[in-house]
C-alpha cells in the first residue's frame, strides 16, 4: 500500500512540477486573496493583526480546494482515471499517494502565506511550535476530507462548483480548530491551543481511515 | 407573544406548502407514467 | 389513480437497470388509502399540538415564547429522525447484499424532508433566541453545527441531482451521507462538549431553560410524536415521487430509442 501511494503521489508531484500550476496559479492566488482581505478590512485599526489566523486559514481553504480539483482533473482527461483503476494498484494506497501530494503542495502553500501575513498583516509569528503543528495535522484532515470528497465530485461535469458545495462544510470544524490554535499561539486567544490540535488529530485519523477503508468502492465505478 | 405565532405560523406555513408540492409534483408525474406502463398488474 | 396496461416493458439492459423495488406494487401515483389516513393523522396532530402550545399558561421567566417548545425542539430531532434514517438506507444500498433501488430512493426522499426540517429549526430557533437572547443568531456550538447540518446535505441533495449513470450517483451520494451523518450527533452533544473546551464562556444562559413546567414538557414530548408522523407522511409521499421519476426518466429512454428504431427502419424503407 505505501509503496503504490508514494508512486501516486511521485506522479502527481511530477506532473505538477512540470506544470507548475501550484506555483504560478495557486500561490499567487492565495496571496490574491490576502490582498483582497487588506482591501476588505481596515488596515490601520490592527484588526488585520487580529484576524489573521483566520484570515490565514480562509486563504489555504480555498487554496485547498485548488489543489484538491487539480488532482482529480489530472485523471479526467485521455482516461487517465481507468487507467489508474485497471493499474492494480492499491486503493488505499491510490488514496494516501493522491492524498500526499496534496497534502504537500498546500503545506507548501501555507508556508508562502504564513510570509504573506506576517509581512502584510504585520502579524508577528511566535509560537511556532504549535503553529507548525496546526498546519500540518489540520492539512492532513483537509487533504484527506478533500480526496474523498474530490473522489464524490470527480468526472462530472459540474465538479467545480460541487465540490465547493460539499467539501467546505466538512471541512469548516478545520477552520474552527486551526484558527483557534494559531490565534492561541499568536497570543490572540484564550484557549488552549493543544485541545484544539487534538480536535484537529481526531478529524484527520476519522477522514485518513475512512479514505482508507472506502478508496476502493469509490474507485470502483466509472 | 408575536414570536410565537410568528414561529407556528412559519412551521405549519412551510409544511404545508411543503406537502402541498410534494402532492402537486406526485400527481403531475403519476399523470405522465401510464402510457407505456408495466405489462401487468402487482409484480 | 390507477395505471393502465398498456405497452410491454423492454427487457435487457433497462429491466437490469432497476432491481427489485420493493413493494412490488404497480406505482399509483401517490395517492393510496394508507397514506391519505397518515396523512390527515400527521395534520390533525400537528394542528392539536399547535393548539395545546398556544393554551399553555406562560411562564415566569419566559414569558410567552416558550410555547415555541412545541415546535423548535420537535423540528430538530425530526431533522435528526431523517438523516439517521438517511444514513441507514444509505449503508444498506452499499451493501451489495441489501442492495435495491428501494434505499437509494429511501434515502434521498429523507434527506430532502430532513434539510426542510433543518431550515425551520433554524428559523424557529432564531425566532425563540431573538427575545430571549438579544439576538437572531450567535455563534454558539449547536447552532454553527446545526448550520453546518443543513449546508452538508445540501451538498448531497445536490450531489443526487447530477446527471449520469444512476448506480453510480446513489453510490456516491451514500458515501456522502454516511460522512455527513457524523454531524448529527456531535450538533445534539455539543452543548455539553464545548463547555469543555471553551471554559471562558458560560453556555448555560445561551440555551433555553429547561426547568420548565411538566405541561411544557408533555407538549413538547406531543410534539415529537406529531412530528414523527410529519415525518412518515413526507417521506412517503417523497419517496413515490421519486420512484416515478425513475419510471419516467426509463420511460422516457425507452420511447427515445423506440423512435430511433423507428426512424432507422423508415429510413432504410425509403
Amino acid at each position: 500500500m505505501w509503496r503504490d501511494a508514494a508512486l501516486v503521489a511521485g506522479k502527481d508531484l511530477r506532473i505538477e512540477a512540470r506544470s507548475r500550476v501550484a506555483t504560478n496559479q495557486v500561490a499567487p492566488f492565495a496571496l490574491m486573496v490576502l490582498v483582497l482581505f487588506a482591501f476588505a478590512l481596515d488596515p490601520d485599526r490592527g484588526v488585520l493583526r487580529r484576524a489573521a489566523p483566520g484570515l490565514f486559514w480562509v486563504a489555504v481553504l480555498f487554496s485547498a480546494l485548488l489543489a484538491i480539483q487539480r488532482s482529480f482533473a489530472l485523471e479526467s482527461a485521455d482516461g487517465a482515471r481507468d487507467g489508474l483503476r485497471l493499474s492494480g494498484l492499491d486503493p488505499a494506497g491510490i488514496f494516501l499517494g493522491k492524498l500526499g501530494a496534496v497534502a504537500a503542495e498546500v503545506l507548501a502553500l501555507q508556508v508562502v502565506l504564513a510570509a504573506g501575513v506576517a509581512v502584510m498583516f504585520e502579524a508577528r509569528l511566535h509560537g511556532i511550535v504549535l503553529l507548525a503543528t496546526t498546519c500540518l495535522v489540520a492539512t492532513a484532515g483537509l487533504a484527506a476530507a478533500g480526496t474523498i470528497y474530490g473522489a464524490l465530485a470527480a468526472g462530472l461535469r459540474v465538479r467545480e462548483t460541487l465540490l465547493p458545495l460539499l467539501l467546505l462544510p466538512v471541512v469548516a470544524p478545520v477552520l474552527l480548530g486551526a484558527t483557534r490554535a494559531w490565534e492561541a499561539a499568536l497570543g490572540l486567544g484564550i484557549d488552549d491551543g493543544w485541545r484544539w490540535v487534538q480536535l484537529l488529530a481526531v478529524f484527520a485519523v476519522l477522514y485518513l481511515t475512512f479514505g482508507v477503508l472506502a478508496f476502493g468502492p469509490l474507485l470502483e465505478e466509472s | 407573544m408575536s414570536y410565537v405565532l410568528a414561529g407556528y405560523g412559519i412551521t405549519l406555513g412551510v409544511l404545508a406548502a411543503y406537502a402541498g408540492r410534494l402532492l402537486v409534483r406526485g400527481r403531475a408525474l403519476a399523470r405522465s407514467v401510464p402510457p407505456a406502463t408495466r405489462e401487468d398488474g402487482p409484480r | 389513480m390507477t395505471t393502465t396496461t398498456g405497452a410491454t416493458r423492454a427487457t435487457g439492459p433497462l429491466a437490469q437497470a432497476s432491481p427489485t423495488d420493493g413493494d412490488g406494487r404497480p406505482p399509483t401515483g401517490t395517492w393510496s388509502a394508507g397514506s391519505l389516513v397518515l396523512g390527515s393523522f400527521a395534520a390533525v396532530s400537528l394542528l392539536t399540538v399547535v393548539s395545546l402550545g398556544l393554551a399553555l399558561p406562560p411562564t415566569v421567566e419566559q414569558h410567552d415564547f416558550a410555547r415555541l417548545i412545541a415546535v423548535h425542539p420537535p423540528l430538530a430531532w425530526a431533522a435528526y429522525l431523517s438523516y439517521g434514517v438517511t444514513a441507514l438506507a444509505s449503508a444498506l444500498y452499499l451493501v451489495p447484499r441489501t442492495r435495491s433501488r428501494a434505499w437509494d430512493r429511501l434515502a434521498g426522499a429523507s434527506a430532502e424532508v430532513g434539510v426542510v426540517f433543518t431550515g425551520l429549526t433554524l428559523v424557529t430557533g432564531s425566532i425563540w433566541g431573538r427575545p430571549t437572547w438579544g439576538v437572531w443568531w450567535t455563534w454558539d456550538a449547536r447552532l454553527t453545527l446545526t448550520a453546518l447540518m443543513f449546508f452538508l446535505y445540501l451538498g448531497y441533495l445536490a450531489l443526487r441531482r447530477v446527471p449520469g449513470d444512476l448506480h453510480v450517483r446513489s453510490k456516491r451520494a451514500a458515501i456522502a451521507a454516511l460522512l455527513a451523518v457524523v454531524v448529527v450527533p456531535v450538533d445534539h452533544f455539543a452543548v455539553e462538549w464545548w463547555r469543555t473546551l471553551h471554559q471562558g464562556r458560560s453556555l448555560a444562559e445561551l440555551t433555553p431553560s429547561r426547568n420548565l413546567d411538566g405541561d411544557y414538557i408533555t407538549v413538547m414530548l406531543l410534539g415529537f410524536l406529531a412530528m414523527t408522523v410529519v415525518y412518515a407522511w413526507l417521506v412517503l409521499q417523497r419517496y413515490r415521487i421519486e420512484r416515478l421519476v425513475e419510471e419516467v426518466g426509463d420511460e422516457g429512454l425507452e420511447r427515445a430509442i423506440a423512435e430511433r428504431r423507428r426512424e432507422a427502419v423508415g429510413a432504410e424503407a425509403r
